[in-house]
């Protein structure tokens, strides 16, 4: 049984830490709070003290577990190649088993559950967003109007007036394409970042890449298995797999580091045990690529023939980076692009604070680890910001409005759209 | 457990974000880095911020006769910050500012939070480096490894961590503070408090201020990587460089075992057929790099070497991931990895390597061996599994028998973890009764309550 399903599992795994500490020198939320149970290594021991009887499920362990973005900055670095943050999330998903999860999230979630009301919501949320968000005048930014669970301070991206895939039509086609995806949008990209969902179908077909968006697709349920909810995760799971398992496609395509992740790690370790989806899920696994590395690997990106001229940084999404190792085929798109000159910035892989929900349920925290990649971003002075992932889009967002900087957050789709689009003028 | 009144008593000095008392926060602060150690909770878990809350800490503890166990990043190898009685343990991660830089001078005053890296990227910007460099650079604490005397990959040429303590601000067991040394390259001034303090792990005062001495960045530097097809020939070749005066940077030793583990792990393209490399490096003005390098290449060909230069910054990268790599590729063949650092004079390091493998064949172990043989200081390190207790009475055994051998060809118990607890059932094999006797007074002139760091080094309990 999966170690997310029974926790004693992930013993295998806490007794390779040797407790060397390396994972302080990379740890962004150890950087803040200094403290041990911050760290990888205090929390790999808190584990193995609850699998003890040492220490019980409880409020305080919860808290504490709560405290960590997901990075993988730890894994990264550890010398003895322990996964620390598998361990973390195992002992989430115990905690929610044997102490229940929070009664909000558990209203939100059992929503996340159903994609036809949650579908609904979101598209009935935009229109009444208004009522909530007050609109930062010359931005597609606001500020939360009333305390909705939401910081005051933080500007967020307000739902797009209508949904990516009830504006798309569902096959996207190019003159005689040579390979045909299915784009998984993920719901920033659906319901927000139409921009770049739309760019993405764009620089697909320019590169010869027929594109069809299946209609019934959902959330990738990672948002519920980071907080430990592993039967909504694993419904989620299995009803997209259900949805692609119909489609007829070369690859899956996604935008974003959870969902790129969600795809080639989450569902297949999910459902190992599934005697139905285990095998579908591995399948599905071994063709989903993220939009940079399916236009590197497989079909060889057409270079645009205008100059930018701009200067850009790339900020590397925690999950795209050290989950499915894609990091220098954004950039090789970068540096093929004329006129585009890529400024990197100190530690781009570094966590931008975001790690999802938790810049709702850590704000402060989230902001100091932002901080930092701000003043990051900032020293290189680019023009604008590419990343790969909406989430870090939209902490970025927020962290650079904060400093009353006027530099736009872009993903790397977006970038390639405008250059073909300059072309074709 | 440890009355309201005094967790009161902590919470008015430090604030309530500075005093940790719920169990699940205490874990984290029983154990540290060592191996195969018994771990132990203290009751309350406290972060000063400034020398006078450090004071006010230590008055609590020594009048409620409470431990005191002072903590930096808890990367030390030796137990030397598990709270074996209990009581308060201190952290001092969050004096973490660097004072201030005199390049002129050629000295830095830091807080003991400071992490040894950021020390080193701060000078950098004056062409200045602070040499002493342990695997652990980039965690452990200037207050730590002063307080171990730690040691790295420069030993042999630039000295550790001693050798550049110029001067220290400490809070006694009684709460009173003293400062001890300072700027001046020369001070005789009465007994050297300095150096007695250097090394003492947490058992004899706090340390709250440290001024170290820096050193200018040398210019140029060139790395080799030399194989031997036996450990005579390796150790002949240590031995031989050092005759013909040269003093390389760092002189570094991996046995065939590691070799291969690394070669496995890192595939960085080792010798795997060798029965020990050496890792060669030497620094300094370009004129005086050329002229050791040439010799270093005479004799390790002397010495049936087979040598390889590297040309570039790449392939000197290469060669030390390599070296890097060896406690992690060794760290990953089995759960439980237990890293010791008996130091022999360096003549003795093939004697010592010999012995090593008949201690491994006589408990059938695994055990690799890496360290700084320009230093005699090797890293004996034996890969087990502590679940398995039949097995972890053999290591046991082995280790009894690593510290003889060690002591046996004139050298020591440790090079640079420290006795801490791991190591204080031997302290007697090296030190014999007066010296332990010695010890003791210190420790009671300076502690006698014996509320500072209890349980290590020497125990005036038992
Ligand atoms: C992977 C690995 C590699 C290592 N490599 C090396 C190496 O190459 N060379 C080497 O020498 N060591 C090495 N070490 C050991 C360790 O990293 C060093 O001893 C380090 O300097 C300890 O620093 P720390 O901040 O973690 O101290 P801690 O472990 O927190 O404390 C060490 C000791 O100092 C005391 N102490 C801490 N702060 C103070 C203070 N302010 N005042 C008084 N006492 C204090 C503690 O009570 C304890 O006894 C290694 C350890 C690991 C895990
Ligand atoms: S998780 Fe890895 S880096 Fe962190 S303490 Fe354990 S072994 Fe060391
Ligand atoms: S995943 Fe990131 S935040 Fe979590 S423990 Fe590891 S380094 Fe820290």
């Amino acid at each position: 049984m999966s170690y997310y399903d029974l926790l004693q599992n992930i013993n295998e795994e806490i007794i390779k830490c040797m407790k060397c500490g390396n994972c302080q020198a990379v740890c962004p939320i150890y950087k803040e709070t200094k403290g041990e149970s911050g760290v990888a290594r205090g929390k790999i021991q808190m584990a193995k003290a609850l699998l003890e009887g040492r220490l019980e499920y409880n409020e305080k362990l919860a808290e504490l577990f709560s405290l960590c973005l997901t990075c993988k900055a730890c894994a990264d670095n550890c010398p003895c190649g322990v996964r620390p943050d598998k361990i973390i999330l195992a002992v989430r998903a115990a905690l929610a088993r044997e102490k229940g999860l929070h009664p909000l999230k558990r209203r939100i979630f059992s929503v996340l559950a159903k994609p036809k009301v949650f579908r609904l919501g979101m598209n009935a949320g935009s229109v009444f967003q208004g009522l909530g968000l007050k609109r930062v005048k010359g931005k597609n930014l606001a500020h939360p109007r009333f305390p909705i669970g939401l910081d005051m301070r933080r500007v967020i991206r307000p739902l797009a007036s209508q949904s990516l895939i009830s504006e798309l039509p569902r096959i996207n086609k190019p003159q005689n394409p040579q390979f045909k995806v299915a784009f998984f949008t993920g719901c920033m990209l659906n319901y927000l970042y139409t921009d770049a969902g739309k760019a993405v179908v764009d620089v697909l077909n320019k590169n010869g890449v027929e594109v069809v968006i299946p209609e019934a697709q959902h959330c990738c349920g990672i948002p519920t298995f980071v907080h430990g909810d592993m039967s909504t995760s694993k419904k989620i799971a299995k009803y997209n797999i259900d949805v692609f398992m119909k489609e007829d496609f070369d690859a899956i395509i996604t935008h974003c580091g959870t969902c790129i992740g969600a795809w080639v790690e989450h569902y297949p370790e999910f459902l190992a045990d599934d005697p139905e989806y285990a095998e579908k899920a591995n399948k599905l696994a071994n063709k989903a690529y993220d939009f940079s590395q399916f236009l590197i690997e497989k079909v060889g990106l057409k270079r645009p023939e205008v100059s930018l001229d701009v200067k850009v940084t790339y900020h590397d999404p925690c999950h795209l980076v050290r989950g499915v190792g894609v990091a220098t085929q954004p950039r090789e798109i970068l540096k093929a692009m004329p006129g585009v000159e890529l400024a990197e910035m100190k530690k781009p892989d570094r966590c931008c604070g975001s790690a999802g929900s938790f810049s709702l349920t850590h704000y402060e925290m989230s902001s100091k680890i932002r901080d930092k990649k701000t003043e990051d971003i900032l020293s290189v002075n680019p023009d604008a910001v590419i990343t790969s992932c909406g989430a870090c889009r939209m902490q970025l967002e927020d962290g650079l409005y904060q400093t009353g900087a006027d530099i736009p957050v872009k993903h790397l789709a977006m970038l390639l759209q405008e250059a073909y689009q300059k072309e074709g003028k | 457990m440890l009355s309201r009144k005094i967790i009161d008593e902590l919470t008015a000095v430090l604030g309530k974000e500075n005093v940790l008392t719920e169990k699940e926060e205490l874990a984290c602060y029983s154990f540290d880095a060592t191996a195969d150690m018994p771990q132990s909770m203290p009751d309350v878990f406290v972060t000063p911020t400034c020398t006078e809350e450090v004071q006010k800490v230590v008055e609590i503890a020594s009048k409620n006769k409470v431990p005191v166990y002072t903590r930096g990043s808890g990367t030390n190898l030796s137990g030397g910050t598990i709270p074996l009685k209990n009581g308060i343990v201190m952290g001092m991660v969050k004096m973490n500012k660097i004072l201030e830089i005199d390049a002129e001078n050629l000295n830095a005053v830091v807080q003991p939070g400071v992490i040894i890296q950021d020390l080193n990227d701060a000078v950098a910007k004056h062409g200045l480096i602070y040499p002493p460099d342990p695997g652990t650079v980039k965690t452990a604490t200037m207050g730590g490894s002063v307080a171990e005397c730690s040691g790295g990959l420069r030993g042999l040429k630039y000295g550790v961590t001693k050798d550049y303590v110029m001067g220290l601000e400490v809070v006694l067991a009684n709460g009173k503070v003293m400062r001890c040394g300072g700027k001046t390259v020369k001070n005789v001034t009465a007994y050297d408090m300095v150096k007695l303090f250097v090394g003492s792990e947490g058992t004899l005062g706090i340390i709250t201020e440290i001024i170290v001495k820096l050193i200018p960045a040398p210019e140029t530097r060139k790395s080799f990587l030399a194989s031997f097809k036996s450990l005579d020939d390796a150790a002949n070749s240590i031995t031989g460089i050092i005759a013909s005066k040269v003093i390389p940077a760092t002189l570094e030793i991996m046995d065939n075992a590691t070799i291969k583990t690394v070669e496995n792990y890192a595939h960085v393209g080792l010798p795997t057929d060798a029965e020990a490399i050496l890792l060669i490096e030497v620094d300094g003005l370009p004129e005086v790099v050329a002229k050791e390098a040439q010799a270093v290449e005479k004799v390790c060909k002397e010495n049936n070497g087979q040598l390889k230069v590297a040309e570039t910054d790449e392939e000197r990268d290469n060669l030390w991931t390599a070296r890097r790599a060896a406690l992690p590729a060794l760290a990953q063949v089995s759960p439980t990895t237990v890293l010791e650092d008996a130091t022999v004079p360096r003549s003795e390091i093939p004697k010592m390597l010999k012995a090593l493998q008949e201690i491994a064949g006589k408990y059938d172990l695994k055990i690799g061996t890496f360290g700084h043989a320009g230093d005699g200081n090797l890293h004996p390190t034996i890969l087990t599994d502590e679940r398995n207790k039949e097995e972890m009475e053999r290591v046991h055994k082995a280790v009894d028998e690593i510290f003889d051998a060690a002591l046996k060809l004139g050298g020591t118990l440790s090079g640079e973890h420290g006795i801490g607890m791991a190591k204080m059932k031997y302290l007697e094999n090296e030190f014999k009764e007066a010296g332990v006797e010695a010890l003791r007074s210190i420790k009671k002139a300076l502690d006698p309550e014996n509320i500072l760091n209890p349980g290590k080094i020497i125990d005036l309990e038992g």
